[in-house]
């Protein structure tokens, strides 16, 4: 890819890159609603990938790509027709937009308000120049960095994974309401995964972070020794854990990305599509209380070079901090425009999409509670008997019985106030509309996750953050095996 | 219904896709790469959701897309686009050479073996160019009646995820630098329904579904809406169990879910990196005596079946376990040089990397006893009809999952549970697996019937 032809400037990009005009956008909206519909939208989208993979201290796989499409969306009411095409000729779109108009049956009657460019305000993200090949021996050179340090962390470190992915979108947005919008979105990862061996026992550990950032960001706050190191210790941690115990008991969860539980408990369940259709375990909650008055959760997309950020959303809707739970009480959703829409609420710049072949739905951006004002020190040394979990694998919610788990991969047992054994890993389980009324105790040290959430809804995927401070449940259900 | 279409070179094909495939290869080679290989895929879909009897959503498109990889010696790189345009992929050919210099000269890296490269000769019936040809109308209609029947079946299902009817085909071409060129397509359908029932302002959600390659296979809308009814009021008043070791029933559904442990523990990607609880285990009994699983490749009318892997190797038949123990792990060329093995034609293919490890169909040998009978013989237990997260270590077998089902008192189901873990270790839990039932149905690339594990730590009050 020549450098010079990627502009930043995502709007300047199609136009020049695909000899396409405002003119031309308007055409394609108008024949998108040409057999009725209240509303018409078109994502382009361009997305180059790269990515590296260490192991064995050998790089075994480099790869580069792009993607290039559009979708094409027609509301009528609380329908949606969508279609999308690969091929970004005029009379491919013409033909995307024909499909996705077969949603309504009747004559044209909205009217196509004149495009006009959304003004973009002062970026979330640095400069991500195009993909060169000084680039790709610096990323080279992080993963190899990395792979030096967590084999150096400690001699029973048998295996050492590391990754780099990056992405740059560039998106351009038109709807027939007049929304012109257009955004660049860069996005980087780092991974790595360790092994370690100590005669019989095996044990892994991860790591990973990255955000909406440039390299320098590995150089400067997050770097490939940390990342080895975590992800290393982890490992050599595990080699001592015993069983971990079964039941019902306090959990005090660690800074970050223990705030999982909040993406998984209340998040999703928060989202307007499932509340529209009442089939939310939050449906009708509003005003309520749901949690115990000193939790505050707010899901936040203007965060700079977060995961989750993003300067507008996919539907060309400026993001922004909306509150979901304010000392304690459920304040709102989030929404994107065809919920938003039927609901008679505003937009809260939550419309996203995983490409240009998916429609976009309400998704969570970086979703964290707000510090309270106990000492983490204090938390831990007031729990008689409890576990205190670190980190996290994946979770899961049932949005409409509000039963949510999450699984601790690194957590440990607090006997007298103090942390004593590491235990396995082993998932945890709740109720979502009511695990936050039994948080007891709210750390100050409110801190964001690393940069590695990924979210699956309904078969799409999109990068998310959470993050939370030290906080103390009373009771939630821990899967272990002792008894 | 036909075979899945596999053609040669000199067949020519429809759209010259096969051929562009061939001369990609050949440009990379000309370009400098000592070997290359080049996928395609190309496909369409419709879906149409239903909710409440309105139609909700409609989608129909194609497209396609192509990766290439080289190779310069041992040193390897891809690259992918879907840009079809000679220009785009010339400039795809030359960043894939450009990237492949970085990377390290890797000894296991590399193309099959000549003689490895293979695909099965019969016919797979994978493929009804039916699937591509219901209409949106069609399509609205099926949805519309699985979500009827099953808002129909009772009172206290008042609302709905909806019904959906989806279709597609896909086709896959590959070519490589040692003159294997082939493809295949592949069909499917589906219709599904999610009714959501509520009694004492609690809801509970669940579904059903059924899939074929070939629309005129499909189970009738009023059939799949009518069990999502049952499977969805069977959970109301749902309670947690009791914090106990009990045995622990795993209903066909989610039996599944221990196959596809299992093939991420027997993947040569595991075993070649020590990070399976069963690396260096084969030969050895693993599992109780009962289970058998096989993965068959070409199985016909399978939902994973192909006639070649991502490789250009055939699909064969794997016993993977006999009577509990290991006979094979499943590997690609390159874990099964890493491991000195052959290659047992289960390599999977994305578009953006190198090749990865896949079943084709993989399933669990049925036993003779019904699951009633095998429920029957537990005094106290937990039936699991859902799992939820993924709590589960393949390096140390470690085992544990947020569950929901049915609480079993004197070999009767006596109640609904929920906001339950069910945890163990693998490797016990492989050996425990005292009863098999008779109940094996594909719905999947994976099938297993129900399973009795001995006994589990179930978690809860």
């Amino acid at each position: 890819m020549p450098a010079e032809s990627l502009h930043r400037d995502a709007r300047r990009f199609f136009f020049e890159r695909y000899g396409m005009t405002s003119a031309d956008l308007e055409r394609y909206l108008a024949a998108a609603l040409d057999r009725g519909g209240d509303f018409a939208d078109l994502y382009f989208e361009y997305q180059s990938t790269s990515s590296l993979l260490m192991e064995e201290s050998l790089l075994k796989s480099a790869n580069q790509g792009i993607s290039v499409g559009v979708g094409v969306r027609v509301l009528a009411g609380e329908r949606t027709g969508y279609a999308y095409s690969d091929d970004l000729a005029p009379e491919k779109i013409v033909r995307a937009a024909e499909t996705a108009a077969h949603i309504a049956s009747g004559p044209a009657r909205t009217h196509i308000v004149g495009l006009r460019e959304v003004p973009s305000r002062a970026t979330l993200y640095p400069v991500v120049m195009a993909p060169t090949d000084a680039e790709l021996m610096a990323k080279l050179a992080l993963v190899e960095r990395a792979d030096r340090a967590a084999r150096a962390y400690d001699p029973r470190i048998e295996q050492v994974r590391v990754s780099y992915a990056d992405e740059v979108k560039w998106v351009l947005i038109a709807a027939s309401d007049g929304t012109e919008a257009a955004d660049y979105q860069p996005l980087a990862r780092m991974g790595v995964f360790c092994l370690a061996r100590d005669g019989a026992s095996v044990q892994r550990g991860n790591s990973g972070g990255g955000g909406r950032v440039d390299l320098s960001f590995f150089d400067r706050q997050l770097t490939p020794e940390e990342l080895a190191g975590q992800a290393a210790r982890e490992a050599i941690q595990q080699l001592q854990a015993r069983e971990c115990p079964a039941g019902e008991m306090t959990v005090v969860l660690g800074p970050g990305w223990p705030g999982v539980l909040l993406h998984e408990a209340i998040g999703h369940g928060l989202e307007a599509d499932f509340n529209r259709k009442k089939t939310s375990a939050f449906s009708g909650l509003v005003g309520q209380r749901v949690a115990s008055p000193i939790c505050t959760v707010v899901d936040d997309g203007t965060l700079p070079g977060r995961r989750g950020s993003l300067n507008m959303d996919d539907e060309g809707a400026p993001t922004q901090c909306t509150a979901l739970i304010e000392n304690g009480v459920l304040r709102g959703y989030m929404q994107d425009r065809l919920s938003a829409g039927v609901m008679g609420a505003h937009a809260t710049g939550n419309g996203r999409r995983q490409s240009y072949a998916h429609m976009p739905m309400p998704r969570m951006t970086n979703t964290y509670m707000l510090p309270g004002e106990d000492d983490p020190e204090a938390i831990l040394r007031g729990v008689k008997k409890g576990l205190y979990a670190v980190n996290f694998g994946g979770g899961q919610v049932d949005i409409t019985n509000g039963k949510f788990v999450f699984s601790a991969s690194e957590s440990y047992l607090i006997e007298d106030g103090k942390i004593t054994a590491p235990v396995r890993g082993a998932t945890l389980i709740g109720n979502g509309p009511d695990v936050l009324t039994r948080v007891s105790r709210v750390g100050n040290d409110l801190k964001l996750d690393q940069g590695i959430g990924m979210c699956g809804k309904e078969g799409q995927w999109v990068p998310v953050g959470v993050g939370i401070p030290t906080v103390q449940i009373d009771r939630l259900t821990v899967g272990g095996t002792a008894g | 219904m036909t075979d899945g279409n596999h053609r040669d070179a000199a067949h020519g094909d429809s759209n010259g896709l096969l051929e562009l495939a061939q001369r990609i290869v050949a440009e990379a080679q000309r370009r400098g790469a000592s070997g290359a290989e080049c996928v395609m895929r190309e496909g369409r879909e419709l879906s149409a959701t239903v909710r409440l009897a309105e139609v909700e959503q409609l989608k129909q498109a194609g497209g396609k897309s192509l990766g290439i990889r080289v190779f310069l010696g041992q040193r390897s790189a891809s690259t992918y686009t879907s840009d079809f345009s000679w220009p785009a992929v010339t400039q795809m050919i030359d960043s894939a050479l450009g990237i492949a210099r970085i990377a390290s000269a890797d000894p296991a890296a590399g193309l099959p073996q000549p003689e490895e490269l293979g695909r099965w000769e019969g016919d797979l019936g994978i493929y009804s160019p039916a699937a591509a040809r219901v209409d949106t109308d069609a399509g609205v209609d099926l949805a519309r009646r699985a979500e009827a029947a099953a808002l129909a079946a009772d009172p206290r299902l008042r609302n709905s995820e909806g019904g959906s009817f989806e279709a597609g085909e896909g086709r896959r071409i590959f070519a490589n630098s040692l003159g294997f060129a082939g493809e295949y397509r592949r069909s499917s359908c589906s219709i599904a329904a999610v009714p959501i029932a509520v009694e004492d302002g609690k809801m509970q959600r669940d579904y059903w579904y059924t899939v074929a390659h070939d629309p005129a296979r499909l189970d009738s809308p009023e059939e799949v809406g009518r069990i999502a009814a049952q499977r969805t009021l069977r959970r109301l008043g749902a309670r947690k169990a009791p914090t106990a070791r009990v045995p622990v029933v795993f209903d066909s559904l989610v039996a599944r879910s221990l196959l596809d442990q299992i093939f991420t523990a027997v993947s040569g990607e595991s075993i070649y990196r020590g990070a399976s609880f069963l690396a260096g285990t084969l030969g050895e009994l693993v599992a109780a005596p009962g289970v058998t699983v096989v993965d068959d490749g070409p199985r016909p009318g399978g939902f994973g079946s192909a006639p070649f892997d991502g490789e250009g190797v055939a699909k064969r038949r794997t016993v993977v376990l006999q009577n509990g123990r290991l006979e094979s792990y499943l590997l690609n060329c390159y874990t099964a040089r890493k491991l000195g093995l052959r290659t047992t034609g289960n390599a999977s293919r994305g578009l953006a990397d190198a090749p990865g490890v896949g079943y084709g169909n993989l399933y669990l040998e049925p036993g003779t006893q019904t699951p009633e009978e095998l429920i029957a013989g537990i005094p106290q237990g937990l039936l699991v009809t859902e799992f939820i997260g993924s709590g589960v270590n393949i390096v140390t077998g470690d085992y544990s999952r947020g569950a929901s089902g049915m609480w079993i008192e004197h070999g009767q189901l006596a109640y609904p549970v929920e906001e339950i873990t069910v945890a163990g270790n693998l490797k016990d839990v492989l050996k425990q697996i005292v009863a098999v039932g008779n109940d094996l149905k594909f719905r999947s690339a994976s099938a297993a019937p129900t399973l009795v594990i001995e006994g589990m730590t179930v978690a809860g009050r």
